[in-house]
């Protein structure tokens, strides 16, 4: 679905007129229908790295294929624009339209799509995240969640196979962030979706099957989130956390209680911790 | 700030108004302002206060929404008020300042400020009716529509109305965050409310320039956005809600037509 093969980028610095590399040689293959979590530290070059993934920021070097198209072709741009869709972190800065409905509509226009069929697009987009009820309500009225899935209703409106989401829940409060991830989890599960989700939050990249964690524009990570979170050591060592389950679990046992490494979800430490009391218990 | 203004607050019906198309509202209200303009007579502006206040009842808006609109206009209607009241020179003396002599009320001063007022105060309410009954989109795009045919002469009609839908979008979230940024300097000891015009212009300052700074924040992402929904301009783009005339349309302009003949007529003959 996605691969991206040496890919380079990097801008010539104002002061001292250098090149400087935000991402590096990075390779990456994305599989269809997999639901990928892209960590890293401020700066690391996870925004870079999206933009590339449909045709807003071209390679300097190296190549990136969406489902086979090279984004570097210009007649491929809206195909692939289509083909990966794009949600961004701030949700009022990505709606364009002063009507829910309209601004789902959006995409499709652009792409010139007959008028019924927008409209089918959008009845069915905003039922997928939910937000039917609010098809003729003015964004600014919404809450934050709200207002992110109906920019996700906005791109699922091109029907894309892809949807790469850039911090999506950076701003929104615990409310919002759990429909947001809702939306994507169901997305990936019964419809098949190809996720690239960037995050600062663990529990979320816990979600995913695969984690790639980047580092100075590489890619220095990349495993199952069971594996990934297991090694407790090292992913505080780049600065990075792991979900607060993993971490009471880790505590636990540095404590000398034995408990399993690869614990990522509540639900599973709530077994675990409540099969151990029962232990004592009997004992 | 901004929440005075009406634009962009449509108010959702079934009315006559409502279902009629917007391109016809639009050319039909800028005909509707013509007409104003051309009047000066009481008993012309008497058919159009009472036409004025037909259209309002055929709109069902409720007519607070329409005085709201008002509302922000409240200085510059004293404002022109009472400049024309005192400036205009006339025969007929009403009334004379007992201090100073200039200062004299003339009944030609009287009636300018009274038609001054009227004519401001239909011409709110007649763009408030087209703003409050037709949906920001269908504005905008009754704007792209009608410029259209001046794109020979380079109109950019499209993005005329593009730059329009996104100021509409954008006022409310604007203003919220000026709330917040005004909120903030406060807690910082700003102060917005006092000293004259000029120290109060000043202390806007650390207000515009972080609102700036974010208004062009905000652009950029919302390029970047656009981009990504694989926006290009006008070119080959369809339309989810189509705009279509119909009889209703065609009513409408014959009446309006008519209504303009008899005012024009009655303006001629009184
Ligand atoms: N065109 C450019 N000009 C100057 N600096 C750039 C340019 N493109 C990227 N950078 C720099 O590259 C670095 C990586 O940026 P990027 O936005 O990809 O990081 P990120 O991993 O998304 O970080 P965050 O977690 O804060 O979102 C940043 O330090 C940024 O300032
Ligand atoms: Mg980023």
């Amino acid at each position: 679905m996605i691969d991206i093969e040496k890919l380079s980028f990097s801008y010539d610095d104002e002061e001292t007129h250098e090149k400087k590399f935000v991402i590096k040689e990075l390779d990456l293959y994305i599989d269809k229908g997999s639901f990928v979590a892209v960590l890293g530290h401020n700066g690391s070059g996870k925004s870079t790295l999206a933009k590339h993934l449909n045709g807003i920021l071209l390679p300097s070097g190296g190549k990136v294929y969406i489902a086979g198209m090279d984004t570097a072709d210009e007649k491929n741009t809206f195909s692939i624009r289509s083909t990966a869709g794009m949600v961004f972190q701030n949700p009022d800065n990505q709606i364009v339209a002063a009507v829910v409905e309209d601004e789902v509509a959006f995409a499709p226009e652009n792409l010139g799509v007959p008028p019924e069929e927008i409209r089918r697009r959008v009845d069915e987009c905003l039922e997928i995240v939910n937000m039917s009820e609010f098809a003729k309500s003015s964004p600014s009225r919404l809450s934050g969640g709200q207002k992110q899935r109906v920019a996700i209703a906005g791109v699922l409106a091109m029907e894309p196979e892809c949807i790469i989401l850039d911090e999506p829940t950076a701003m929104l409060d615990p409310k919002g962030r759990r429909e947001v991830m809702r939306t994507i989890k169901s997305l990936n599960k019964s419809r098949g979706m190809t996720v690239v989700l960037i995050t600062h939050y663990m529990d979320e990249a816990a979600m995913a099957d695969r984690i790639v964690v980047m580092e100075k524009g590489s890619v220095i990570i990349d495993d199952v989130p069971k594996k990934v979170f297991s090694e407790v050591e090292k992913i505080k060592e780049i600065g990075l956390d792991v979900p607060q389950v993993t971490e009471l679990l880790f505590r636990l046992r540095s404590m000398g209680i034995d408990m399993p490494e690869d614990i990522i979800s509540v639900e599973e430490c709530e077994k675990v911790i409540l099969d151990r009391l029962k232990g004592l218990k009997n004992d | 700030m901004f929440k005075d203004i009406t634009i962009g607050q449509y108010v959702e019906g079934n009315s006559f108004i409502h279902k009629m198309d917007a391109r016809v509202k639009i050319l039909l209200s800028l005909f509707y302002i013509i007409i104003l303009f051309l009047i000066s007579s009481p008993v012309a502006y008497a058919v159009f206060t009472a036409f004025t206040l037909f259209l309002v009842y055929l709109s069902k808006v409720p007519p607070k929404f329409i005085l709201r609109g008002l509302k922000p206009m409240m200085y510059i209607l004293v404002f022109t008020a009472v400049l024309n009241l005192f400036m205009t020179q006339g025969s007929t003396v009403l009334w004379v300042c007992p201090f100073w002599s200039t200062l004299k009320i003339t009944k030609e001063g009287l009636t300018t400020a009274v038609l001054m007022i009227l004519r401001l105060v239909y011409l709110v309410i007649g763009t408030s009716v087209l703003t409050l009954t037709t949906s920001p989109l269908m504005l905008t795009d009754g704007i792209e529509k009608i410029l259209k045919p001046f794109e020979i002469i380079k109109v950019p009609s499209h993005e005329i109305a593009m730059m329009m839908t996104i100021a509409i979008r954008f006022i409310p979230t604007l203003s919220e965050e000026t709330e917040k940024i005004m909120k903030a300097q406060m807690a910082r000891g700003a102060d917005f409310e006092s000293g004259n015009v000029l120290k109060r212009a000043k202390a806007m300052i650390p207000l515009l320039v972080p609102l700036f700074i974010s208004a062009f924040r905000r652009a950029d992402d919302l390029a970047v956005a656009m981009d990504s929904r694989c926006y290009h301009g006008g070119k080959n783009r369809t339309r989810m809600k189509q705009m279509k005339m119909t009889v209703r349309d065609l009513w409408a302009t014959l009446f309006m037509v008519g209504f303009a003949a008899a005012v024009i007529f009655i303006q001629k003959l009184m």
